[in-house]
């Protein structure tokens, strides 16, 4: 839709945003996995795509969480309850697989919690025992604890610098989920694309199969542009459309990452003018 | 005009496209082909013999009464001669600017045929451009008045030229029109695709605004198949039939080593972020687009081209475009060719890249290319390309623009069930445009496959009719 107006917003964190935006038609529509682009201004500016966290079809409305890393991100930021962004479109992206196969198991980290929450929800609503694992680097960075504990059977919570929860990285509690006896039938794993590399690593030494969402470098979302490709099993697949949840097992994680950086010397330019304003 | 005999006609020099400068022109983004003046345009009239068979307008796929809108510009009444073209082509602006002339109309043409060069044609397209940029430039652009509403409802999904088409022609039967576009700003490849330099976006957003000056709906950032259904917009939101113009948008790729570095676009990828993002200028716009040094384009397309003088226009040093025939088959217009070389741009005949290659950073580093002969004709009778064994060589660039086609996109037709297509992907439709089932049309390369802007527009005004009768009925 053309101008979306925001219902409410909320700080979750020093650099982390929730927002609720008008869009009736996406609520109605939309899917756990899937995700929308938006415009914080349709002449000049860029297409970002976002999870979409939540929605509420009677209202209307989606919630999306933002993590602020570079320009659009911190412009969307400014934005304030009754402004508009310009652009807002979707649901984009092939929605997660959801049925009931016993006991799974969901690694969040970082902002990856905000896109995990839905498929989370869903899972649990299928009838699956939910095992969730949530890391951040500390816990003032760790989001949506609250309504991933509603969710979850089981829940563990890391933080690198053990400063709530245990100190530890995801990995280590998931290898000891996945070398239970009674193992999960699933790890859907949503984080940085490192992190993700290493519980695909871990969870293959179990057998346990995986899914992880890609977050590359987007500009339609509609499978027009092919600059979102990954490898995945030594084909070219489209983030957006083939996606964005593939086979852990399968994703070239390291071009992914490296795909991830093309942009960095325009970004950092940016970077270095948000110092100046600070 | 009738004081000249055909001799005297064919005297009169082939009129020349006044040109921005080829040097000034690789900095910035400006149209290329200035258009003619009013004493060009009437000289180049002049050239037309009236023939009284006009094979002229058997080469234009819709039919244009050409040495009707011609003889109008030679007498001076270019309101006629638009008037003229009108009749049977909605978007003269943009198809006398980016028609393939040499192959459609002006191929045929008595006057190329005697002067033994389609290159010495009566410059039909050019003439076109001129009345349709006379109207615009004057504001004498009027939407036509649609008749009284009817109480019906069309969706036209895609907004390229088959759709804007469409739009038109339904509109001024007085049903309403809903146009869904994917993206946040109307026009397709005209807009996302075609470069300002060729085309300029005012032209496009002109005939936008005649459509929504006519009362027609627009609806931007509508994904159909996702935002909404096909069966959702027939079964629940009262629409009465739909159209379906979405184009040809799904990259192709060569599947060769080093495809996913940095610096490997789809050309669709390369001129999407150029044009629709606007990351050519540089310091406002949002969008990033590679800062290359050295340039490898992939094709010989019209695509290819616009790929390839975009990435000079950005700063590029050097341009390689690599062709695996040679400059013969280009399916390139012959003007586009003609300019990317007066740009600077190197051809590389009977070559095909073979891999692409990479820094110790995952970043392309050069292109490694086979050189080939011609072999044998093939199915389509053109001497197919040969790869000549250990000719191996290297192209240093920093950047790989692939421009190979585009094949259709795939969501319309997975979401909704029933829908033929063939082993292309493309929408099958009968002679009227419509699919294989009720209510549906489509039309554009959605069914052609990547093909022009004038087929996209026939096509159009094809379903349009049907449509009309079929609501009508
Ligand atoms: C399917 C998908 C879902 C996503 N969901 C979320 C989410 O729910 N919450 C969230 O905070 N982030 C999400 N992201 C990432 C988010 O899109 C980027 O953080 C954002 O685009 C950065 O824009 P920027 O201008 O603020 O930062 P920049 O400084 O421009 O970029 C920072 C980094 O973000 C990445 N990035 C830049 N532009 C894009 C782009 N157009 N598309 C994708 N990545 C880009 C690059 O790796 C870049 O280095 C998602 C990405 C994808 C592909
Ligand atoms: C770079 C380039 C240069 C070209 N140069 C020339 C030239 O010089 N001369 C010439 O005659 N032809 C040229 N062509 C070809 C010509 O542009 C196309 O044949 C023509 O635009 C096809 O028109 P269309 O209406 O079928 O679709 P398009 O112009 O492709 O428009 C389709 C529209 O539908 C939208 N869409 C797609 N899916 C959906 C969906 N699910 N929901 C809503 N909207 C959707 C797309 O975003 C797009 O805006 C060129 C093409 C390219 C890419
Ligand atoms: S529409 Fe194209 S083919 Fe037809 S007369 Fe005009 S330029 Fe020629
Ligand atoms: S064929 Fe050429 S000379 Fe004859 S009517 Fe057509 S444009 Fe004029
Ligand atoms: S973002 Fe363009 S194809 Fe996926
Ligand atoms: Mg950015």
């Amino acid at each position: 839709m053309t101008s979306s107006t925001i219902y409410f917003k909320e700080q979750l964190s020093e650099t982390v945003y929730l927002m609720r935006l008008e869009a009736p038609l996406i609520a109605r529509e939309r899917q756990p996995g899937q995700f929308i682009i938006l415009q914080v201004d349709d002449e000049l500016g860029e297409r970002i795509p976002l999870t979409i966290a939540d929605a509420d079809p009677e209202e209307g409305s989606i919630t999306i969480v933002f993590q602020v890393v570079g320009r659009t991100t911190e412009l969307l930021a400014q934005l304030e309850v009754g402004h508009k962004v310009a652009a807002l479109v979707g649901p984009l992206g092939t929605p997660t697989h959801i049925e009931n196969l016993g006991s799974v198991v969901c690694v969040g980290g970082g902002i990856g919690i905000a896109p995990l929450h839905p498929i989370a929800k869903a899972l649990k609503a299928a009838g699956n025992q939910v095992t969730i694992i949530l890391g951040a680097r500390n816990q003032e960075l760790l989001i949506l604890e609250e309504q991933m504990t509603d969710i979850a059977d089981e829940i563990i919570i890391c933080t690198d610098d053990g400063s709530y929860g245990r100190k530890a990285l995801v990995t280590e509690p998931l290898a000891e989920v996945c070398a239970r006896e009674n193992k999960p039938s699933l790890a859907v794993c949503i984080g940085p694309p490192i992190m993700m590399k290493f519980c695909s690593s871990t969870t293959k030494e179990f057998d346990v199969p995986t899914v992880v969402s890609l977050n590359a470098i987007m500009v339609d979302g509609t499978g027009m542009c092919g600059g979102c490709r990954v490898t995945i099993g030594g084909e070219t697949k489209f983030v957006c459309v083939d996606g964005p949840e593939f086979d852990g097992h399968l994703v070239d994680f390291d071009n992914l990452m490296i795909r991830l950086g093309s942009y960095k010397k325009q970004e950092s330019n940016h970077v270095c003018r948000m110092e100046q304003y600070r | 005009m009738s004081t000249l005999t055909p001799k005297e006609r064919m005297a009169i020099p082939a009129q020349a496209m006044p040109e921005q400068d080829s040097v000034a022109r690789r900095s910035n983004m400006e149209e290329v082909a200035q258009g003619y003046t009013a004493e060009q345009a009437k000289l180049e009239a002049d050239r037309c013999l009236q023939c009284k068979n006009a094979p002229c307008i058997s080469g234009c796929p819709v039919g244009i009464d050409i040495p009707g809108f011609i003889q109008a510009i030679a007498e001076g009444d270019n309101a006629k001669a638009i008037a003229v073209i009108k009749e049977n082509s909605l978007l003269p602006a943009v198809c006398g600017r980016v028609c393939p002339q040499e192959t459609q109309c002006q191929a045929p043409c008595t006057v190329g045929k005697a002067l033994k060069s389609v290159e010495k044609a009566v410059s039909i397209g050019r003439l076109e451009r001129y009345v349709a940029d006379w109207e615009r430039e004057n504001g004498l652009i009027e939407a036509p008045v649609a008749k009284p509403p009817t109480g019906k409802k069309v969706g036209v999904v895609g907004t390229g030229p088959a759709g804007l088409t469409v739009a038109a022609d339904i509109r001024r039967e007085g049903h309403d029109v809903v146009l869904f576009e994917a993206f946040h700003k109307p026009g397709g490849v005209m807009i996302y695709g075609i470069p300002e330099f060729r085309l300029p976006k005012k032209i496009v957003q002109q005939e936008i605004d005649t459509l929504v000056a006519m009362g027609c709906k627009l609806e931007t950032n509508f994904v159909v198949g996702r935002t909404r259904k096909i069966d959702d917009l027939l079964e629940h939101d009262g629409f009465d039939a739909l159209f379906i113009g979405t184009g040809a948008g799904l990259p192709r790729f060569m599947n060769i080593e080093g495809e996913n570095l940095v610096g490997v676009y789809s050309a669709n990828e390369y001129l999407t972020r150029s044009n629709l993002m606007r990351a050519y200028d540089k310091g406002n716009a949002y969008t990033p687009i590679f800062e290359s040094e050295k340039v490898a384009v992939l094709g010989g397309g019209n695509v290819a081209m616009d790929a390839a003088r975009t990435a000079v226009r950005l700063g590029a040093k050097e341009v390689h475009l690599i062709y695996r025939r040679t400059e013969v088959e280009m399916p390139a217009r012959v003007e586009e060719v003609h300019h990317a070389k007066e740009e600077g741009i190197v051809f590389h005949m009977l070559e095909n890249a073979q891999r692409i290659l990479s820094d110790e950073r995952g970043w392309v580093a050069g292109i490694e290319c086979l050189k080939y002969e011609l072999g044998e004709p093939d199915d389509s009778g053109r001497r197919r390309p040969v790869e000549i064994p250990g000719s191996e060589f290297e192209i240093d660039v920093d950047t790989v623009i692939v421009a190979i086609g585009n094949d259709s996109n795939p969501l319309i037709r997975q979401t909704t069930p029933g829908l033929e297509t063939n082993k292309w992907g493309n929408i099958v439709v009968d002679e009227n445009g419509k699919s294989s089932l009720d209510k549906i049309y489509a039309g554009g390369d959605i069914v052609l496959g990547a093909a022009t802007v004038i087929l996209a527009m026939g096509e159009g005004r094809r379903a349009a009719a049907a449509i009309n009768e079929m609501l009508a009925g």
